[in-house]
């Protein structure tokens, strides 16, 4: 149980700065996922988190008490990886007690605690065999296990299931956000999948280029981005951006405009805002994607309900949508 | 899954194996026939003719306590060797793994020393303790030490191991930097963040996953221990002082080559064989078993 504080940390490679002054204030036991695309420096202030990459500049409190300059053993954190970085010559007990007799736990207590998590995580059965004989899941589980055992402050995910198929993505998904409101321990979690983010997160971390763009809850966070980085990287399909020019702009500022798939509506041919022509759908059954071309030459997402019919490809339309739901980007990519 | 080439008719696939199969029947079966059927003859003294005598040249090997002390002797110095150049091959390569500045200069001096001939560098050896000229003596000399390997055995063994295992350490560190360069950096860091520290990751984590290859380096060094040190021991000490560094291969040349006891000889190449062959064998089935993780 602890908190987490970024301040305005920074981290140069040789020349290049690769983050530039994040400041994150995680509450105990909130569970916050860093999402962003790769090479955004999610993982290395994850790593810096845990010690095994220095911080250039800025400061790291873990429960008000800087360790910037410990080593990693010693700031009470657990780590799972993505590869899982199990010990491949030790049995899953071994692997889960590891920490705990370099601690020097007592025997009986290792027993307890190992029993406990492998209970906890359905792992009873292979408590004797090595990492090469279990499958993905199993594998990742016991990743699980072995920071669970060691009762840390704080948990750190870094991209713990982007190894794994769909399916079991999905389900090991809710296991760890159920264990983590379980255990009610601090986390932070990184990843590139921003459904993971939006499932898990109790708030989340939206990184571009180094920078933290915005944090928020994840519905907060899709409702109102704050830049059209964030606006384009969250929600699936991704935000249809239109230039202001095609329209009279409400303000002279405005030079892009967001409008989320959902939120715009089919209209006949020569009503609605825009004229566009139909290219192609997707009707994925719940839901129907229709994808279309502005007669500017732009494309444009829509999704409507599955129960709506589906137009013809390749006839004319016209697209229109609330003036609530625009969201409106400066020059820089700020909402305005 | 494995990929498999398979070839149509037989004519191509025994060519290309003729040329390995005759460099095998030409420089190992025949040398090593020969020397069996050598082994059981004993020349007259001008090599004109051979008189058949049984297992008589092992019968009398059996008994000769310079060769048993020098299967001591052959013990000592390839322990020693494999123990010295693996350890600071090891030492070395942790090392090297650890560097992020300047590790591919550090690596190919390290390399270098593999590339000199054993005779070659069995001579820089010597003359760095030659006793009259040797900086090394020299230096001892200054200090106190009276440095003399033509006359105590001790140093004599001493530096013929350091002489051998010299170059080795460049073989070594290679495979021992690549087999620690295989092991995933989250592992280690995964044990970091367990609390282990340096030489308890190295105890519980790097040293078992590099059994693999220790196994192999072992197997291999032994057996240039056994056969590829003659030039070492040829140039430095030939066998002396007395017989203090006669290991088993320098013993064959000796009495074949020198004594011109040729069907002695013979029969210690046999011995050696099977020696050889022992170890590989003891190996393999009781060391391998337990380095598969």
């Amino acid at each position: 149980m602890a908190t987490l504080t970024l301040n305005q940390i920074r981290k140069t490679f040789g020349k290049t700065e690769v983050i530039h002054g994040v400041d994150i204030d995680v509450r105990d036991g909130e569970f916050i996922v860093i999402v962003g695309p790769s090479g955004c420096g999610k993982s290395t202030l994850l790593r810096m988190v845990a010690g095994l990459e220095t911080v250039t500049s800025g400061e790291i409190l873990i429960d008000d008490r800087r360790v910037n300059e410990e080593e990693p053993m010693d700031r009470d954190i657990a780590m799972v990886f993505q590869n899982y970085a199990l010990y491949p010559h030790m049995t899953v007990f071994d692997n889960m007690a590891y920490g705990l007799k370099i601690a020097k736990t007592p025997k009986s207590e290792i027993e307890d605690r190992v029993a406990t998590a492998a209970k906890m995580l359905q792992l009873e059965p292979y408590l004797a065999r090595k990492p090469r004989e279990l499958s993905g899941g199993q594998r990742q589980r016991v990743a699980m296990g072995r920071a669970i055992v060691r009762k840390p402050s704080l948990f750190l995910f870094d991209e713990p299931l982007s190894n794994l198929d769909a399916k079991l993505r999905v389900q090991m998904r809710l296991e760890i956000k159920d264990l983590q409101k379980q255990l009610g321990i601090t986390s932070l979690y990184v990843t590139h999948d921003q459904v993971e983010a939006m499932t898990l997160a109790d708030r989340m971390i939206v990184m571009n280029g180094g920078v933290a763009d915005q944090i928020g809850a994840p519905l907060e966070v899709y409702e109102n981005p704050a830049t059209e980085f964030v606006a384009g990287f969250i929600g699936s399909p991704a935000t249809n951006f239109l230039p202001a020019r095609l329209f009279s702009p409400r303000d002279a500022r405005i030079k892009t405009i967001g409008i989320r798939p959902e939120h715009a509506t089919l209209t006949t041919a020569g009503s609605g805002r825009l004229p566009a022509k139909i290219v192609f759908t997707e009707a994925l059954g719940a839901e129907t994607l229709l994808h279309l071309r502005l007669d500017t030459g732009e494309s444009f997402t829509i999704r409507q309900d599955g129960t709506a019919p589906v137009p013809t490809e390749g006839t004319a339309c016209g697209i229109d949508w609330p003036d609530s739901r625009e969201l409106d980007f400066d020059e820089a990519g700020k909402r305005l | 899954m494995e990929k498999r080439v398979t070839f149509k008719g037989w004519l191509l696939p025994m060519l290309l194996l003729l040329p390995q199969v005759f460099i095998t029947a030409a420089f190992f079966f025949y040398p090593a026939g020969q020397a069996i059927y050598q082994s059981l003859f004993i020349p007259d003294p001008f090599g004109l003719s051979m008189q058949y005598v049984g297992l008589g040249n092992f019968e009398y090997l059996a008994k000769d306590p310079y060769y048993r002390a020098s299967f001591v002797t052959t013990a000592v110095f390839s322990g020693l060797v494999t123990v010295v150049s693996m350890g600071m091959a090891l030492y070395l390569a942790v090392l090297a793994d650890r560097l992020i500045k300047g590790s591919g200069t550090y690596r190919t001096l390290l390399i270098w020393p593999y590339a000199v001939a054993p005779a070659v560098a069995g001579v820089l050896w010597l003359f760095m303790f030659n006793t009259r000229v040797g900086v090394i003596s020299w230096y001892l000399g200054l200090l106190g030490y009276d440095w003399n390997h033509v006359l105590n055995e001790t140093e004599a063994m001493g530096l013929v191991v350091v002489a051998s295992s010299w170059g080795r350490v460049s073989y070594n560190f290679l495979f021992f930097l690549a087999g620690l360069q295989a092991i995933p950096r989250s592992v280690i860091e995964a044990a970091a963040i367990d609390g282990a520290r340096f030489w308890t990751r190295f105890r519980t984590i790097v040293f078992p996953l590099l059994s693999p290859t220790t196994f192999f380096l072992l197997v291999v060094n032994i057996v240039y221990a056994f056969f590829e040190t003659f030039g070492v021991i040829h140039t430095i000490t030939s066998g002396g002082p007395q017989q203090a560094t006669t290991i088993l291969v320098y013993k064959v040349y000796k009495d074949g080559f020198v004594g011109q006891d040729l069907g002695s000889s013979a029969a210690q190449s046999v011995v050696l064989l099977l020696v050889v062959g022992l170890l590989t064998v003891i190996q393999f089935k009781y060391i391998e078993r337990r380095v598969h993780y």
